[in-house]
């Protein structure tokens, strides 16, 4: 059922109106930045039990993606900043 | 005929009297009744037949715990199997009927199946139809299925309409009996915006179903004191009718309410059912406890009763149980029961308490039997006699109604969805939930809480603390504090040689056998033997069972009930039904349908539509005499490469881009060059992912410095739109740029043919001659002499000289036909998508098909439009990986049979001619393919390890499914105009 995401710009919203794209702990690297970053960052996620940031987009709302973080235990949600705001370094 | 309405009292409306049917039978009951009250009011009290053994049953209790008196009420499209008939409200002309028996329920063959139960106990299944396998499906199944059942679904359409909503409030109350009232009123007169959930049609609880009072005051003017101060308090909303049935994440609750299941003539314009989604600050679990029954032999035989449920009828309807009533209690509940019927004047004869040391205050007329159990009822379809067994002497005492108690259990479902773990308490002999967690506080007897007066004040006390947590700082308890005086709990889990079948789980028909066995083989674990045994597995989900299984396991066991533990609850509380879930999202409403602006144009030049997503797509335009699709896709392509054709493009994904940097940004997540795309033209882009394969592709053109319009694929239109802000606003928030999807807002339309120009021009006001608008030429133009403005691009997916116009959406229909008419003298015709592929793949151009997510760009012959110079695009890193670069890739090539008169299918494989189907053969596969008219074959897009290496090789196309091997040639994906000379003519 539904669970309430506080998108910055629209306030609090049922999870439905957005989706969700995953890690948004991990920064796009340099394009020299080597093999291994590369792999890491294409392919390897972790899993967390616990406090997670990720990446929301705001599909059927203000369209602007977000890091939300939440609690992969309990789905509670901690935050919710424009990801434009955090940046990569979260 | 034992069970009967009393001449006076309850809650029931006798001006209002209501004519029902139960199996075609005509009975009468009374506005306030439930179809069960009213059952009992005309002596039915067989109502079902049990699951498995086909044991008559009757109705054992007043709420939503009822696992017995299963029926299906109304007919036609409305019909609704396995209503619990203690929770249905009376209407006027309600039919209703039994389940699970034939030919009657009071005559039923299958009851046979109780003969054989010494081979259906626990385990039957896994033990008897374990072999031959293939029996299952086709023999056992299907029996077993016919044999063992509920009620019936029917296939006609639902008649009605359900929604769905939000709402919002400080604190939400489920259950409105004295806790929950106690706990709004509070709140409500704080004024915190509060719900008042409770699932009946009547809030009180106990208040409605007791004879108690509180100080000076009966229990039914308390009750309407504070209904009607909480409905004068506008921020209290009280929801009736309406089940809480799960608590999810962020504190939001479901609730359903029926809000015209109890009419008899439905509202066309109302909703049957709503379904709330209630996000709530905080919320108090107000809802009551369950009783247990007593595990005895023939602890089913219609006339045994909860004693709770017999008070309930009681008191709201005026029912009495029969005329002579034996009580079998552990506790309080029993002796309330025979005070009320002997109040009354009806005759109780014996109350069999199981505690050796039976409280002695009891004033009534009811003889006592302390330290006694009642061994056995019996009866069959109705009960006659209970065998009461003492000190080892029996006693057989005629009776036609029995109640039992077996003490309490708070309901805590709701309390234990999101994870908590209900806690054994040995002083209540029975779990308990935690009673605060975060935003949820458990209130009144749910906390295991006894009197009246200590659960008003429980509810009231712990609503202030919530209100002064929430910042209300001026709230106070609407009742005040008051000492509870709870009962020693002695639990009785089970009677010890009991003659006949004692039923733990009723609906499911687990006895106590059963559950012995079950720990006897090894599946004493609480988890295990609900699987072994399917005790709570059932409508009910165990709501009367689960504890007396837990407690039989226990004693097996040799362990105390808190080792054994609970199985875990989880929604919904009650069944919800399948039109309250889909809401509106049914029929017509089910998903959207997307039209194009030029769908009406298509629709009136006789297009057949083909469903892409969420879209509907002109697939092709038949003429007259044209019998199959063939022959107009044929036509169509023909005509477009002779003269002209006109093709509805507007679905395509547009998005309008803007900004300083927005060429910049096109330059990342392209992977050719953007940066310098001159103003005025367009250019073919690849989109990357970020692992290298493709993602999309389209045509991008710059309408001025800071403005492109983008163009993708129907299908990727939304997830390209997703990918563009992700990578502006998470990867590059610095760059300039926004994005607008404007797939709506034009209708496109592709002309195309060697004619195409002659007919554009005489609606253009520019000068579209190859010297003025060369291939890709893009440009915002003039249209009827400055009447309309739109945008030319020249581009072609057909091969041939072509163009698309897009004009504002609202005038697509409009072009179009002025483009049939200016195209009339010239042989113009409207085509559809299937002639769009079909040209498409003879000009060797890609889609979806080719790119497949497997595919990166080298593979599909686009090698060069990577640069190499760009710092870095999307998906640059990763081409550069050991496995891109691999020679056997699977990479594009043309296919077509040596024999013209032999086809094959796309998807089928490429062999090494003469070679063996294996996949150590496996050369690749068929992408694309049709029949093209141009050629006068069957040409195909193949993606072929070394592809573009083995042109002129001759290969078997294999089609397992059909058995089909096709001798074929491996040549040039472009079979037609290889060197473009229609498409710059």
């Amino acid at each position: 059922m539904a669970s309430l995401i506080a998108c910055p710009h629209c306030g609090p919203r049922p999870k439905e109106e957005f989706t969700v794209r995953g890690d948004a702990g991990i920064n796009r690297p340099a394009p020299d930045a080597g093999k291994d970053a590369w792999y890491a960052y294409v392919y390897l996620r972790d899993n967390p039990r616990g406090r997670h940031k990720e990446h929301w987009h705001h599909t059927s709302g203000c369209r602007r993606w977000l890091v939300v973080e939440r609690d992969t235990m309990t789905h509670a949600v901690y935050s919710a900043v424009d990801a434009a705001v955090t940046g990569e370094t979260v | 005929m034992s069970s009967f309405r009393l001449s006076s009292g309850g809650r029931i409306d006798r001006s209002k009297p209501l004519d029902f049917t139960f199996d075609g039978k005509p009975m009468q009951g009374y506005a306030g009744d439930t179809v069960a009250s009213a059952l009992l009011a005309n002596g039915r009290q067989l109502v079902g037949r049990s699951f498995k053994y086909h044991r008559p049953r009757g109705i054992l209790t007043a709420g939503a715990a009822e696992p017995n008196a299963l029926l299906t009420i109304g007919e036609g499209g409305r019909t609704e199997p396995n209503t619990r008939a203690t929770v249905a409200e009376l209407y006027q002309d309600l039919i209703a009927k039994s389940q699970n028996r034939w030919p009657s329920v009071d005559f039923d063959l299958g009851a046979v199946n109780g003969l054989l139960s010494p081979f259906l106990g626990a385990g039957f299944y896994y033990k008897t139809f374990m072999w031959p396998a293939a029996f299952w499906e086709k023999v056992y199944e299907p029996i077993i299925r016919k044999a063992a059942g509920l009620g019936r679904a029917t296939y006609e359409p639902d008649p009605d309409t359900y929604e769905k909503c939000w709402a919002h409030c400080d604190l939400l109350v489920i259950g409105a009996g004295p806790a929950g009232l106690a706990a709004a009123l509070t709140a409500g007169r704080a004024g915190a915006r509060v719900i008042l959930a409770d699932e009946g049609f009547e809030p009180g609880g106990s208040l409605i179903s007791e004879s108690t009072s509180f100080q000076d005051r009966s229990a039914t003017e308390l009750l309407a004191q504070m209904v009607a101060e909480l409905e004068s308090l506008p921020n209290v909303r009280l929801l009736m009718r309406s089940t809480v049935f799960g608590w999810y994440d962020g504190n939001v609750f479901g609730a359903v309410e029926r809000v015209q299941k109890h009419v008899g003539t439905v509202d066309p314009h109302r909703p049957m059912e709503r379904l709330w989604r209630i996000a709530a600050k905080q919320a108090i679990l107000a809802s009551g406890a369950e009783e247990r029954p007593m595990v005895f032999g023939g602890n089913d035989i219609p006339g045994v009763m909860m004693a709770g449920a017999v008070r309930s009828y009681f008191h709201r309807q005026a029912v009495a149980p029969g005329r002579q009533t034996v009580v079998f209690t552990n506790g309080g509940s029993g002796y309330q029961t025979a005070a009320d019927l002997e109040a009354r004047g009806l005759d109780v004869a014996a109350i069999v308490d199981s505690r050796a040391d039976a409280p002695t205050g009891w004033a009534g007329k009811a003889r006592i039997i302390s330290g006694g159990v009642v061994r056995d009822a019996s009866g069959g379809k109705a009960l006659s006699s209970i065998a009461i067994s003492k000190g080892g002497s029996v006693e057989t005492i005629k009776a036609d109604a029995l109640a039992m108690s077996g003490g309490w259990s708070p309901i805590i479902h709701l309390a234990c969805h999101r994870g908590a773990r209900p806690v054994w308490s040995d002083a209540k002999s029975a779990f308990l939930a935690p009673e605060r967690q975060d935003g949820l506080t458990v209130a009144g007897s749910a906390a295991g809480v006894e009197t009246l007066a200590a659960c008003l004040a429980d509810g009231a006390e712990k609503a202030r603390q919530i209100l002064v947590d929430l910042g209300f700082s001026n709230a106070g308890a609407a009742f005040a504090p008051a000492a509870d005086k709870p009962e020693h709990a002695r639990p009785l889990w089970f009677v010890r040689g009991s003659k006949g079948k004692a039923f733990v789980d009723y609906q499911n028909d687990v006895h106590v056998r059963d559950l012995v066995s079950a720990v006897g083989e090894g599946y004493g674990h609480v988890e295990l033997a609900k699987r072994y045994t399917t005790n709570g597995m059932a409508t009910d989900q165990g709501k009367l069972s689960n504890i007396n299984a837990i407690g039989i396991l226990a004693e097996a066991r040799k362990v105390s009930p808190a080792d054994v533990g609970t199985t875990t609850f989880r929604p919904f509380y009650t069944p919800l039904s399948f039109g309250a879930l889909a809401g509106t999202s049914r029929g017509k409403h089910f998903q959207p349908v997307r039209k194009s602006p030029l769908h009406d144009w298509a629709r009136k030049n006789g297009a057949v539509f083909v469903e892409t997503g969420l879209w509907y797509r002109s697939s092709w335009f038949p003429k007259s005499g044209e019998t199959t699709w063939r022959e107009s896709v044929d036509r169509e392509v023909l005509n477009v490469r002779k003269n002209a054709g006109i093709c509805d493009v507007s679905t395509l994904g547009k998005i309008e881009i803007f900004g300083k940097d927005a060429a910049e940004f096109l330059n990342r997540v392209y992977c050719n060059a953007f940066l310098k795309l001159p103003v005025g033209k367009a250019r073919y882009g690849l989109m990357l992912r970020e692992d290298g394969m493709i993602y999309d592709d389209g045509t991008t053109s710059r309408l001025s410095e800071n403005h492109f319009f983008m163009t993708t694929t129907t299908a990727y239109a939304a997830g390209v739109m997703n990918h563009l802000e992700f990578c502006a606003q998470a990867l590059w928030p610095d760059l300039d740029v926004q994005f607008a999807s404007s797939t709506d807002q034009w209708a496109q339309i592709a002309v195309a043919g060697p004619k195409s120009r002659a007919i554009l021009q005489k609606i253009v006001d520019e000068d579209i001659s190859d010297a003025a608008f060369p291939f890709l030429g893009a440009r915002e133009v003039s249209l009827f002499g400055g009447r309309l403005a739109g945008r030319l691009f020249r581009i072609s997916f057909s091969g041939e000289l072509a163009y698309e116009l897009a004009v504002p959406a609202g005038y697509g229909e409009a072009v179009a036909d002025a483009i049939m008419e200016a195209g009339a003298e010239h042989g113009i015709c409207p085509y559809g998508v299937e002639a769009l592929g079909v040209m498409r793949i003879e000009k060797g151009h890609v889609t979806h098909s080719e790119i497949n997510g497997t595919v990166i760009p080298s593979d599909l012959g686009f090698a060069k439009m990577v640069s190499t110079t760009k710092p870095d695009f999307i998906g640059k890193a990763m081409l550069s990986r050991e496995g891109m670069t691999d020679r056997d890739r699977l990479s594009l090539v043309g296919v077509k049979p040596l024999d013209p008169a032999t086809t094959f299918k796309t998807g089928s494989h490429i062999l090494v001619e003469g070679a063996t189907p294996s996949l150590e053969n496996d050369q690749g596969y068929v992408s694309s393919s049709c029949y093209s008219p141009t050629i006068g074959s069957t040409v195909g897009l193949a993606l072929v390890k070394r592809g573009p290496e083995r042109h002129g090789e001759h290969v078997t196309v294999w089609n397992d499914l059909k058995g089909e091997y096709t001798k074929a040639v491996l040549c040039s994906p472009v079979f037609f105009d290889p060197e473009n000379g229609k498409l710059h003519g």
